[in-house]
């Protein structure tokens, strides 16, 4: 067990070092890092739906929260760690809030989603309205629908003078997501994400075994929305400006097609799907024959119906049919029953 | 006095135009445990549809109530079945495709009709309450919403296909064994519900200056209206957008109109966390 | 006199104006195995989820081991040390036998103490070739022995199976019946069951509920032989 551990650390250190490396030499860094926040976005859902089977249709709402945060903590405080410490502890608790009242309200899953949906529209609806100059937070005030600029961007520790920026914010940032998924893997592998794997094949035999579903559930969301925080932060270090678009429907829908066309279960299908499709809006972008709206929806409708596990599991059989081994796939949340009776 | 009559109409249309934006997809989501992202874009469609007939002198209370219901209902039978014929029983799939086909259809629209605002006037002229203005057009859409709600009742307790309806909506199984299709059922109860959605977008199309996105708007709305309301169709529309309506405006004149809008978000929260399973199951148990 | 861990108190469980159980008082001694039988509808089912905590009964009170538990949630039951089987297979298909039995024990032990008890019970009940093969892909027998595998490992001294014996092969009934046998060497098990054949087999008090009432309570051979729970019971499949 800790051998085959080991490996897999091993084996995402050097995997994703290569293409830390290697991926500037075919793509802008600029464009990189704004695919690594996004990876690591989809990252958050890919954790708490793929492995908890927690759906959220807001993820969106926690990833604009930890921008807002990080900016608005950033000019108040005049530098960028204790912020982006704050852009991560401030989604969690916020999560955890709106988690317990809604694990411990036992809502089935297409209730979790009307309410995460409803909550990103809400900060979204609000957010818009902030535009006088009653709306301030300290001294940052909130900018209506034109968001807030001119905020400190990252910078080294303890150094507020020394800005991290362009090439070294990739650097920075990809060796973040890079740390943020071997957390991950670690914590699938512990007690607690065994369990909550547990929870999302059967929610009713673990609630048998003893465990508190509410409780695991509710602290699960957390860890989604904390890393969805700091993807939120840096995203709003790369643009230098936050605006309630983070919140909107469209990009909690982005997230979850990244999560669907990568591949859900899976610890890398997400990241993967992030980058392909963020990679694609922006290449369709320089376009204007085609909408680009138009082509995610449709491939949002493909994948559903015609590969619903998404590429990553696929790449995985294939890998397997090469070196002749066998590997289970993982599985789709099986669909709920019908959410009213009669 | 003038004031308390103003208010009362506001109030009334809100509730209106909460049951009628919510029609289409109550009938869908009733019947057939869909639930139609894609809802708000049907009745964007319904609204660009009329505004097309409109434009090709057609009378607009005939596009509005004829053909825009007839496009709409025509383009679900056909997505039916394309798409959601094969994701029946998988809630979460069908949600997704339908969130799918929901960002096509935006894509769609500014692909033909440009990202801007299309509008179509009202047909119906404003009058005076003492100092108020009161926009009349108002009051056609509390009747139509009134009138939907009536034709709903009495098509599901007084006609055969109402009670093949029912039978499928309680157990599908039973009426296939009774030699009801429920594909066909399901197909002609998502093209109706579709005609309903294209109705919804069409009558309050007027008011509203159609933009490409301005589904979401819509979309919102209806799904917490509809998942309120719970399992019984007409009750559930009818208290769910009773008690909306209310709290919108209520906070609409106390504070602003946006801030109504969070206000109903808000409330859709607490009550989904008070009765998870609707008001119906609670308050109007058994009817329709 | 060994303690009792499991009484019921006048319980009472209404749907709508259904009585389904009706002030049934019932109680079960440490290491006792003990049946519940009774035709379709006599209220065994809905009584079984009112003890763990599934249903809040209208009325009445369940202790277990001296402690009220009426009202509380099914996963506080089950961390008392109660293992529950429901009537449908209930397990995690997704996962490998060893990782479902896994997950039974490691509530009341550590990483690497699951692993041993986990080992220990698939030894036990003979399930190491398919140890690691996903739930999904095996027999319903098999999933039938798995369940009772994870109430085992989380070392219950209350056991709760609901038809335990339903749809499996002779054979495998008469193993299930050692199994059961050997759990009472530690717990007491309630079972809920059809299957009379099964219950003979298992040669252990039986209490007969009907209409939500209990009928009767005895050996299971007395109770074969009453004319009354033949009336009502035995008499349908004649």
């Amino acid at each position: 067990m800790t051998g085959a551990t080991r490996r897999d650390t091993a084996l995402v250190v050097i995997l994703g070092a290569a293409l830390i490396l290697g991926l500037p030499l075919v793509i802008d860094t600029h464009v990189l890092t704004l695919l690594v926040a996004y990876g690591m976005l989809a990252l958050s859902l890919g954790l708490i739906w793929g492995f908890g089977g927690v759906l959220c249709f807001g993820q969106a709402a926690f990833f604009g929260l930890g921008a807002y945060t990080f900016a608005i903590a950033g000019i108040n405080i005049g530098e960028s760690t204790l912020p982006l410490i704050l852009a991560v502890l401030v989604p969690a608790g916020f999560a955890l809030v709106l988690g317990a009242m809604m694990f411990y309200g036992r809502l089935g899953d297409v209730y979790l989603a009307v309410i995460t949906l409803v909550v990103s529209l809400i900060l979204f609806r609000w957010l818009n309205t902030t535009a006088g100059p009653a709306y301030v937070i300290g001294n940052a005030r909130l900018g209506g629908f034109n968001g807030i600029p001119g905020f400190p961007i990252l910078n080294v520790p303890g150094r507020p003078d020394l800005m991290i920026w362009g090439e070294p914010l990739y650097y920075a940032a990809a060796v973040t997501l890079l740390v943020v998924f071997l957390l991950v893997s670690w914590l699938l592998r512990s007690s607690f994400g065994r369990i909550a794997i547990g929870i999302r094949e059967n929610e009713e035999r673990v609630a048998l075994l003893g465990y508190d579903i509410r409780a695991r559930k509710t602290v699960l969301f957390a860890i989604g929305a904390a890393i969805a925080g700091l993807a939120g932060a840096l995203y709003a270090t790369w643009a230098e400006v936050v605006t309630p678009t983070l919140f909107s429907l469209q990009q909690s829908a982005e997230i979850i097609i990244w999560c669907i066309v990568g591949g859900l279960g899976t610890r890398f299908g997400p990241i993967l799907g992030a980058a392909v499709l963020a990679y694609l809006k922006f290449a369709l972008g320089q376009q204007s024959v085609i909408d680009n709206m138009f082509i995610l929806g449709l491939v949002l409708v493909l994948f559903v119906l015609f590969l619903p596990r998404g590429i990553a599991p696929e790449l995985a059989r294939l890998g397997a049919w090469a070196t002749g081994s066998r590997r289970r796939p993982a599985r789709r949340r099986p669909p709920p029953a019908g959410v009213a009776d009669g | 006095m003038d004031l308390a009559v103003v208010i009362l109409v506001e109030v009334l249309y809100a509730i209106a135009s909460l049951a009628l934006i919510s029609a289409g997809l109550a009938v869908v989501f009733g019947m057939m445990k869909v639930i139609n992202l894609a809802h708000g874009e049907f009745m964007v469609l319904g609204g660009y549809a009329t505004i097309t007939a409109v434009g090709l002198g057609v009378n607009i209370f005939v596009a509005m109530l004829v053909v825009a219901p007839l496009v709409v209902g025509l383009f679900g039978l056909i997505v039916e079945r394309l798409v959601f014929r094969h994701l029946y029983g998988r809630m979460i799939d069908t949600m997704l495709a339908s969130w799918g086909l929901s960002l096509m259809m935006i894509g769609a629209f500014k692909m033909i009709f440009g990202n801007t605002t299309t509008g179509v006037s009202g047909p119906i002229p404003g009058f005076t309450v003492g100092n108020y203005q009161i926009n009349g057009y108002n009051f056609f859409i509390i009747v139509v919403s009134v009138l939907l709600l009536i034709a709903m009742l009495a098509v599901l307790r007084g006609t055969r296909a109402g009670l093949v309806a029912r039978g499928t909506m309680q157990r599908s199984d039973m009426a296939a064994a009774l030699g009801h299709s429920p594909d066909r059922i399901y197909m002609l109860t998502f093209a109706v519900g579709s005609a309903l959605s294209g109705l919804a977008g069409a009558v309050l199309a007027p008011l509203v200056g159609l933009v490409p996105t301005a589904g979401a708007a819509f979309i919102a709305k209806a799904f917490i209206t509809v998942i309120a309301g719970g399992p019984s169709l007409v009750a559930g529309l009818a208290s769910a957008a009773g008690f909306f309506g209310l709290v919108n405006q209520f906070f609409s004149f106390l504070v602003s109109p946006v801030v109504g809008d969070v206000a109903l978000l808000v409330a859709a929260v607490v009550l989904l966390r008070l009765l998870p399973r609707g008001i119906t199951t609670r308050f109007f148990r058994g009817r329709l | 006199m060994a303690e009792t861990v499991l009484e019921t108190e006048g319980l009472t469980m209404r749907f709508g104006g259904v009585v389904a159980v009706d002030n049934v008082s019932l109680k079960l001694a440490a290491r006792e195995l003990r049946c519940l039988i009774g035709p379709n509808g006599a209220g065994k089912s809905t009584f079984f989820k009112c003890l763990c905590g599934l249903l809040t009964p209208t009325d009445g009170r369940v202790y277990l081991r001296g402690e009220d538990t009426t009202g509380w949630e099914t996963h506080q039951i089950a961390a008392l040390g109660v293992g529950i089987k429901m009537q449908v297979p209930s397990v995690m298909d997704g996962l490998s036998v060893h990782e479902n039995i896994w997950m039974a024990a490691r509530r009341h032990d550590d990483t690497a103490g699951a692993n041993d008890r986990a080992e220990e019970v698939i030894a036990r009940l003979a399930l190491g070739p398919i140890a690691r093969s996903p739930l999904a892909r095996l027999a319903h027998g098999e999933r039938q022995r798995v369940e009772l595998g994870i109430v085992m490992a989380a070392d219950p001294w209350l056991v709760l199976l609901d038809e335990p014996a339903a749809g499996m092969t002779a054979e495998e009934v008469a193993r299930m019946g050692e199994i059961i046998r050997e759990m009472t060497r530690t717990a007491a098990v309630l079972i809920v069951e059809h299957d009379m054949q099964f219950i003979r087999a298992l040669a252990s008090t039986v209490t007969v509920f009907h209409r939500g009432r209990v009928l009767m309570e005895d050996h299971v051979d007395r109770v074969m032989a009453d004319p009354v729970v033949r009336d009502v019971y035995l008499g349908k499949q004649a």
